[in-house]
């Protein structure tokens, strides 16, 4: 099953969702002091205070329905749909899964996540430069493309983008950032909310570690420097070394969650 | 690169926040706090603010930015101090349990406005 849903879409549900929250918002007193000509109203809330609301709404949706879910992030070309391609095809028998997958354009990562079987939606964020990151909101409205009651695992790919996607909490109970090993081992201390933010990396591509002057040690210091409490792969998505441990340990976290 | 969305929250928070009772309200400031370890460049922001209150009663706003520092607390020996760099170990013990206490806030703090009437 693919289905790709429009912004146009999701605006209109975003929308309803502020409408009854300012409603409340208004209502509600505000701290207000006063000086001649201007006064100052007190506000203080979060700016993201919708994303976070609506986040907790879906996390709780997942509690009860039963759903772990994993929010994979990463620049764009690191390998997260070819490792999601390689997951599919070893748990889909096991755990039931579905995904979610975020892009500016095209279907072509859902196309290729849709044929093992488990449900893909795609998300599009725009044909010309959308949203750079998936919010809570989105991922609300696409999961009436599901029957959570059949999902035991929700793997959401997210726009390929180091910095955006940090910021937004979707209701997930994992964050898995993938750093293959042709970018530059400094990546964690250039973008350190993103390695901060997560649970596990995935160091992938090793299988092209002969070819390249890079240092895998070096690239875990600089993860554990921003993070000591990170779990870190090794991995290739090509070869699949490192599949059976990575696995292994996303399985016991997703029974470790409804124990 | 996600700051037109957060200049929209930020312009939508503002008005909701002027008392209905309020007419020809004009905000002539916009107070935020926003942590270092938060991925919003200021100047972006600002930029994306100008247009998208364009037409509202923050118009002619400012977007007054507190830079709050990044503060972290060791979890085993409690240390406490401000960082400057990614550097999440504990400077005494070296233990790898710290806590962030400030530096990621992305909060609206106040708006100031005249009452034309």
């Amino acid at each position: 099953m693919l289905i790709i849903m429009n912004k146009t879409q999701r605006h209109l549900h975003h929308k309803e969702f502020q409408e009854t929250f300012h409603y409340h918002e208004k209502n509600r007193a505000v701290g207000e002091s006063k000086t001649p000509d201007t006064r100052e109203i007190k506000i203080v809330r979060k700016v993201l205070d919708v994303n976070d609301t609506i986040a907790k709404e879906n996390r709780n949706l997942f509690a009860e329905k039963g759903v772990f879910v994993l929010n994979v992030m990463s620049s764009p070309g690191s390998g997260k749909t070819s490792i999601l391609e390689k997951l599919l095809s070893r748990i889909v028998k096991k755990v039931r899964s579905a995904v979610i997958v975020g892009d500016i354009c095209t279907s072509n990562d859902a196309d290729r996540l849709s044929r093992f079987g488990a449900p893909a939606v795609q998300i599009n964020t725009d044909a010309f430069g959308g949203d750079c990151h998936l919010a809570a909101h989105v991922i609300k409205s696409a999961l009436g493309n599901f029957n959570l009651d059949d999902v035991d695992l929700l793997i959401v790919e997210n726009l390929g983008n180091l910095v955006c996607p940090a910021e937004f909490d979707m209701g997930e109970d994992l964050r898995v950032v993938v750093l293959s090993v042709t970018e530059g081992e400094d990546k964690p201390i250039k973008y350190p909310l993103m390695f901060r933010v997560c649970d596990v990396a995935l160091l992938n591509k090793i299988d092209l570690l002969p070819h390249l002057d890079y240092s895998i040690k070096k690239a875990i210091e600089n993860i554990l420097q921003v993070n000591p409490s990170m779990a870190i792969f090794e991995i290739s998505a090509k070869t699949e070394d490192g599949f059976d441990s990575w696995i292994d340990w996303l399985e016991q976290r997703v029974k470790g969650k409804f124990k | 690169m996600h700051e037109m969305g957060i200049a929209m929250e930020i312009v939508e928070i503002a008005i909701a926040s002027i008392p209905q009772d309020m007419k020809n309200v004009k905000v002539e400031k916009v107070n935020l706090k926003v942590g270092k370890l938060t991925a919003i460049v200021p100047e972006s922001l600002r930029f994306c603010f100008d247009i998208v209150s364009k037409d509202t009663p923050l118009c002619d706003a400012t977007l007054h930015i507190e830079e709050i520092p990044l503060v972290i607390r060791c979890s085993d020996c409690q240390d406490e101090w401000t960082i400057d760099e990614p550097i999440f170990t504990c400077r005494a013990c070296y233990g790898g349990s710290v806590n962030i206490v400030s530096g990621r806030e992305l909060d609206i703090h106040s708006i100031e406005i005249v009452d034309e009437e």
